[in-house]
């Protein structure tokens, strides 16, 4: 009988462990851009209530966010801060919806934004795409956005629209960051230029990343021609564990400088306890590795966000697909770390403004090959399909044109170029 | 003064009902007193954010009455096993099963079959997956008599990876890592809606599993068997039931029902398949199971009460703009108090003063 109770103690634990992990849930922010506080208080009790709340407001424009996670993500984090800066500056009343899974939770949470009056419904992640296309058949009045998705222009809804920007020009620049590092530590005695080696923790073997450990290694080997790097996947956008095991890998591997391609502190943790310099992605990772952090590249949404608001306000047609750029503000670095080298600002200021010019491309076909050869020709898979069909010719004037606002602004580059090793491509 | 813990030899039903309502008061008081705590907010108002949270328009209360009629299907996969004191904690793996079973037939079924087709074998083959996911434990159980609370967790784990396999074989786009919504334009393998409604038919099938797993437990020679095998397998095998039969039987029903909720899951409701689709309800399953003592009719209200806790909670957060973590922690008070209040159920505490006069 002991042995039973025992077991049945056991079992509870268990489900109430489980159960208590399978009770997170979702969680919905209404914010007014004007500061309305006591307004707020008085009737806070329900997020359909603020609706009432027009009279503080600007514009009676109201817009929704779906973030797949919190702040705690370095992505969202991103995300939900645009949103505000948006939202604030143009005065439109807006509405957040952070931790929704890529389900069917996704779709209802789009319902129910479009039910509380929104104007314009944005979700942030890819797996959200679907069900944001649902939601968007549903309500034919209501502009469905979302990043970095790929159907949009095949989906053929006038209501439905999806962004993303040239980030693997920043990608590019915060390369040259790290290899005017790798060059300091070459001069320094630190390493050989044999043991230029790069560490990259990816998530999956996807189109996004791809295109971004390309675009960030050829920064870096424009400057360091000696580099070389190592990517490794996790399977995964946000496990911290996984991509500090990652990082921990690609260092023991002996990389000498670490980047990512995934939402968690996991790699940039990993380096500033090992002591090995890191760029990091999405926004500056300083405050939390203060002695290895270099610089960061990320996406600025404010200015899509802010043109989306215009454009609903003004009656005007939303682009299918939207580029955000250098130009448009999209685009940005952060401030340099206490461990970029001497004279990176200048070496990055002077690409940026080649590439404003015209006369930089990231994906210069001279600047790279494909198992020894010149890619003057590749057909990439621009229409989704379950099938992969190449289907578009994306070299054009002897670059790869990524992102191109004629094709879709997902990314699409999905070459393995020589000096980079994948350790793994299971994912 | 001391006290001492005795187990009441009986309590009458309302009794015990009295016990559990003063829990779930005392737990939405400290639910308040945190909260205004946090927030310095009205408690009546947080209590009126929750119910607007669950039941606050027509959507919000046909998505609150899906999850429970899920969570409840798979809480009701689990009850019959729990009878018999079997421990069958993999209803995760089963419904994930029931899932893969489901998605694999819309995914390479579509263009080859006609619809209908593709649903009958949906259907046969999710629950034959759940089934199958259920009797391999069972059979080492009942051959061998191997631990069945680690065989059939062991299996959840085998039941996700083999979804991250599949959904890296189905992946659209190459190397993203996620299926997304199987046959969106063709809606091949899609369940019906019912009366034009897509969240009646969870509904409604948690109904019939409800009505049909009560009248098979409490009404058939089954449902006896069951009881006899979980009071005592000596018994049982003295009054000459095939206790393995029964343990096999029942797991296989256990395993078909949690197929369906998988099929339900994928066919019905989210049309696509992840590791993370049945959201760890295998596990909540067993906590509702156990709050409603294997009761059929009970586990619609313990059902209810943990999804319209989870879906009031976050609607706290929403208005009150605090963290999800802060749901989480008032989920976890009210569970605290109503599984804790099961120890009063079972136990009388009496105060005994020195000279051993007991008193109340």
């Amino acid at each position: 009988m002991k042995k039973f109770k025992s077991v049945v103690s056991l079992a509870i634990a268990t489900c109430m462990v489980f159960g208590l992990c399978a009770c997170g849930s979702s969680n919905e922010t209404t914010e007014t851009s004007d500061n309305t506080e006591t307004a707020a208080t008085e009737e806070g009790t329900s997020a359909e209530a603020e609706e009432t709340e027009e009279a503080a407001v600007t514009s009676d424009l109201k817009v929704g966010f779906i973030f797949l996670h919190d702040e705690n993500s370095t992505y969202d984090l991103n995300f939900i801060n645009a949103a505000k800066e948006a939202c604030e500056a143009a005065g439109v009343e807006y509405v957040t919806k952070t931790n929704i899974p890529e389900g069917q939770e996704c779709y209802e949470a789009a319902c129910e934004l479009a039910d509380a009056g929104c104007d314009i419904v944005f979700a942030d992640s890819f797996g959200h795409e679907d069900y944001m296309i649902e939601a968007a058949k549903e309500f034919p009045e209501v502009q469905f956005c979302h990043a970095t998705g790929t159907k949009a222009h095949t989906e053929g809804l006038d209501n439905y629209h999806n962004a993303f920007a040239t980030i693997y020009e920043g990608r590019y620049l915060a390369g040259i960051a790290a290899g005017m590092k790798l060059n300091e530590m070459i001069e320094a005695g630190e390493i050989t230029e044999d043991q230029a080696k790069i560490g990259y923790v990816g998530a999956y073997t996807y189109a996004e990343v791809i295109s971004g450990y390309t675009s960030f290694f050829l920064g870096a080997r424009s400057v360091c021609p000696s580099a070389t790097m190592e990517v490794t996947f996790t399977g995964s956008w946000y496990d911290e564990t996984a991509e500090k095991e990652g990082a921990n890998k690609l260092i023991e591997n002996g990389c000498v400088l670490i980047s990512q391609h995934a939402d968690s502190m996991g790699a940039p943790t990993a380096c500033e306890k090992a002591g090995v310099p890191d760029v990091s992605y999405n926004g500056s990772t300083v405050d939390a590795c203060p002695n290895t952090f270099i610089v960061s590249s990320r996406i600025d949404w404010a200015p899509y966000f802010s043109y989306i608001i215009d454009c609903v306000t003004n009656g005007e047609a939303i682009a299918t697909d939207w580029v955000g750029t250098l130009e448009t503000g999209s685009v940005v670095l952060t401030d340099l770390g206490s461990a970029a080298a001497e004279g990176t600002a200048e070496a990055i200021a002077e690409a940026e403004e080649a590439m404003k010019a015209g006369t930089l491309h990231v994906f210069d076909v001279t600047t790279f090959t494909v198992d020894g050869a010149q890619l003057d020709s590749y057909m990439a898979d621009v229409d989704t399909d379950a099938d992969y069909t190449a289907d578009t010719e994306v070299i054009t004037d002897g670059y790869f044109a990524e992102s191109n606002e004629e094709f879709r602004s997902a990314p699409y580059f999905d070459v393995q170029i020589d000096g980079i090793s994948l350790l793994d491509e299971a994912y | 003064m001391s006290f001492h813990v005795s187990k009441r030899s009986d309590i009458t039903t309302s009794k015990a009902w009295i016990i559990r309502i003063i829990a779930i008061v005392a737990a939405l008081v400290v639910c308040g007193i945190v909260t205004t705590i946090c927030t310095g907010d009205n408690p009546i108002s947080i209590f009126t954010t929750i119910f607007q949270g669950a039941f606050g328009s027509q959507r919000k209360t046909f998505i609150t009455l899906q999850y429970v009629a899920i969570l409840l299907i798979i809480s009701l996969a689990l009850t019959p096993a729990f009878k018999m004191q079997f421990w069958n904690i993999g209803g995760e793996g089963q419904v994930l099963m029931g899932g893969l079973a489901s998605a694999a037939c819309m995914i390479t079924l579509a263009d080859k079959v006609p619809n209908a087709v593709v649903i009958i074998l949906m259907i046969i083959s999710s629950i034959l997956a759940g089934a199958i996911w259920g009797l391999i434990p069972a059979l080492f159980k009942a051959l061998w008599n191997t631990n069945e609370t680690l065989s059939t967790l062991m299996m959840n784990y085998i039941a996700t990876q083999l979804v991250a396999y599949f959904v890296i074989v189905w992946e659209v786009p190459k190397g993203s890592g996620k299926i997304g919504i199987i046959n969106q334009d063709s809606n091949v393998g899609w369940l019906i809606n019912v009366a034009g409604n897509k969240y009646l038919l969870s509904i409604i099938v948690a109904v019939v599993i409800t009505i049909g797993m009560f009248i098979y437990l409490k009404y058939t020679k089954h449902g006896y068997e069951i009881s006899v095998v979980g009071e005592s397998q000596n018994t049982a095998r003295y009054v000459g039931i095939n206790v393995e039969k029964v343990i096999i039987r029942t797991m296989i029903l256990s395993g078909a029902i949690c197929g369906i909720a998988g099929l339900l899951l994928v066919g019905g409701v989210n049309h696509t398949i992840t590791t993370t689709i049945s959201d760890g309800q295998g596990f909540t399953g067993v906590m509702v199971s156990w709050l409603a003592k294997f009761n059929p009719i009970t586990m619609i209200f313990t059902s209810l009460l943990i999804i319209f806790m989870d879906r009031g909670a976050s609607e706290i957060s929403t208005a009150f703009e605090l963290n999800q973590s802060f749901a989480d922690i008032l989920t976890g008070i009210i569970l605290f108090f109503i599984i804790g209040c099961e120890f009063f159920i079972r136990y009388q505490i009496s105060f005994v003063k020195a000279n051993g006069k007991e008193e109340a």
